[in-house]
């Protein structure tokens, strides 16, 4: 695979005044590839995901697409260039139908000039038919409010959204933190359904299971950096799960680094 | 697979006629007004309620406060309240007054000065609240006051009074803004009356409900107004203009305050500087006992219509019984709560019912 990355982050730096929250981070992320960002709470996940989606702006270093420098002034921009974000409840609004949260910004129109009506059957017809193609099937109803479906279902919603909308990268923010086990298996199958469909997602959680599930490349943060690159079959869940537990002496983890380098 | 997903759809749709017809979000509001409709029609029957004289009463009540709760509607589907609406009222009426009374000008081209100065003030409402992030009743408290205080000292400085005289305006002006209307069909003993002293501003609400019923759930600003109040965030990020679309909607709803002025001092050939405490209340109140959530995200225009239509039975309703008048706010009080905890249990009714789990 000597295809450029879809999306890559060259030594990006983020500080906030005089406080540095990322330092030096490299990564790459590749079209039908999953790169889990894995790292404890405060370890600057957070910033790393604005910076990704033009919320923030690097302070150094650069971030290309298709190996092309790029820089977001808006999360707009990003978007515009195909990178959708989605939170843990995916910016679905509870107290809307499915068909109108799935084209929020968008809505079909039929009629003309000022008279243009919302098409509420082409809108609910896409989203069913959408989500749907990522499995939830018991979504057949696009009047139905989204605050009625559960947790795993928004998520699938919003990133069928996101893949509607022709996202090629896909970031999704502890997608799975709030979720049961059910539903969390419910979502990472949707992560693989769009990772089969050709586009990168990076999938930020803190949960390894989760990770080793559907991960091809891991990164592990720690205070700002990255403490391990590696891919999948590299590590064992327990060498993952004690590189983040011992976020708290680096001292310990850059031997953990260097022992397996 | 296909045959079996048919065979889903249809059985919910068996079921569907009452569910579905409780889920339509304004089901609360529509429950709400027939029970109060009937309870008044019945105590109100000895004293003429349900006559066309009698409901005039309330309607016509209702008009002037359905035609500013449905925009009020609108901000607090969009998260945001405005009360300045209770300066905007007369200043909407005396904007029109001087202009007409003091400047010697067309009827319409000081009803559209008026609507010109609501709008702008709405404006700075809406400025004021994106740019500055206070909260929207903050601000709109703010200029409540300072419209008020400008309304008296403006109208003292241009004309030397708080009462301007608006006389003379020609026959189709105050037709379409301030008359009473009838309509009698057939004639002599077969003659039916289908309204009686019907004022102008109760048609110009209909006409208000339907622009707004379209702008709302039929067009594709509508969906943008709910996902603003829903999660104002991920509406701005979904490419939503959010802080142009919040201004027009403080616009809408000065512009409606405004309009409701004019048909008043229309009406009444006179207009006031006094300011109207009472309908700020009287309109959020329509808005919510018309099922629109106080957090924002969720409401219909169907819904606050009924809301008010509710209100104006309760509020005129009491003078028809032979209760104690003086219990009229404590019948609104009762309204008022009972109608929130309603709300709350269709709006669950809404998002739950047809969830159909299987587990």
């Amino acid at each position: 695979m000597s295809k450029t990355a879809v999306l890559e982050l060259r030594h990006v730096d983020k500080s906030f005044g005089p406080i540095d929250v990322l330092h030096d981070i490299s990564l790459k992320v590749n079209e039908g590839e999953v790169l889990c960002l894995l790292g404890d709470n405060g370890a600057g996940k957070s910033t790393l995901i604005k910076t990704l989606s033009g919320v923030h702006q690097p302070t150094r270093g650069q971030m290309l697409m298709d190996g092309q420098e790029v820089s977001f002034a808006r999360p707009r921009d990003a978007q515009d260039r195909g990178i959708a974000t989605v939170h843990q409840f995916g910016g679905t609004y509870p107290l809307m139908s499915v068909g109108r949260n799935f084209f929020v910004g968008a809505e079909p129109t039929k009629g003309w000039g000022p008279f243009k009506v919302f098409d509420r059957e082409k809108a609910n017809e896409i989203a069913v038919k959408s989500v749907q193609d990522f499995g939830i099937t018991r979504i057949t109803d696009g009047d139905r409010l989204v605050g009625g479906l559960s947790g795993g279902e928004r998520q699938s919603l919003a990133i069928a959204r996101a893949v509607y909308f022709g996202a090629r990268v896909l970031i999704l923010d502890e997608p799975t933190a709030a979720l049961g086990v059910k539903q969390a298996a419910h979502v990472l199958r949707i992560v693989n359904e769009a990772k089969r469909r050709g586009l990168a997602v990076i999938f930020i959680t803190h949960q390894v299971m989760h990770a080793m599930a559907v991960g091809d490349h891991f990164a592990v943060l720690i205070r700002g950096a990255i403490a391990a690159d590696f891919r999948k079959g590299e590590k064992t869940r327990e060498e993952i799960a004690d590189l983040m537990a011992g976020g708290e002496s680096m001292a310990e983890l850059e031997a953990n680094i260097d022992g397996a380098a | 697979m296909a045959n079996q997903q048919n065979s889903k759809n249809e059985n919910q749709g068996g079921g569907f006629s009452l569910l579905g017809l409780f889920r339509r979000p304004e089901a609360g509001a529509a429950a709400g007004f027939i029970l109060i409709f009937l309870f008044f029609g019945y105590f109100g029957w000895d004293k003429n309620f349900l006559t066309a004289l009698g409901s005039s009463t309330w309607l016509n009540f209702a008009s002037k406060v359905g035609i500013i709760a449905i925009p009020i509607g609108f901000l607090m589907i969009a998260g945001e309240l405005d009360i300045s609406v209770g300066a905007l009222i007369p200043a909407g009426g005396i904007v029109l007054a001087i202009a007409v009374g003091l400047y010697g000008m067309n009827y319409w081209v000081g009803a559209a000065l008026s609507m010109a100065v609501a709008g702008g003030i709405g404006f700075l409402n809406g400025l004021l609240v994106t740019r500055t992030k206070v909260p929207s009743l903050i601000v709109t408290l703010a200029t409540l006051f300072v419209i008020a205080g400008l309304n008296a000292y403006v109208s003292k400085q241009l004309a030397g009074t708080t009462q301007h005289s608006l006389q003379d305006i020609g026959p189709v002006s105050e037709f379409l803004m301030g008359d009473y209307h009838t309509l009698i069909l057939g004639e002599g003993e077969s003659a039916t009356t289908i309204f009686r002293s019907l004022q102008s501003s109760f048609f110009i609400w209909i006409f208000v409900a339907i622009v707004c019923f379209y702008i709302l759930h039929i067009s594709p600003w509508g969906n943008w107004i709910f996902a603003m109040g829903g999660d104002q965030e991920s509406a701005r990020n979904a490419g939503i203009p959010t802080n142009r679309l919040k201004i027009a909607l403080f616009m809408l709803s000065a512009m409606a305050a405004a309009l409701v002025g004019m048909t008043e001092a229309t009406l009444a050939n006179t207009a006031s500087t006094t300011t109207q405490f009472g309908m700020i209340f009287n309109s959020i109140i329509c808005v919510v006992v018309g099922g629109v959530l106080l957090t924002g995200g969720f409401g219909t225009v169907t819904g606050t219509v009924f809301g008010t239509l509710t209100f104006g039975i309760v509020f005129q309703g009491i003078n028809f019984t032979t209760f104690d008048k003086d219990l009229n706010m404590l019948f609104i009080g009762v309204l008022l709560l009972v109608a929130v905890l309603m709300n709350d249990t269709f709006r669950q009714i809404a998002t739950n019912a047809s969830t159909n789990k299987k587990k």
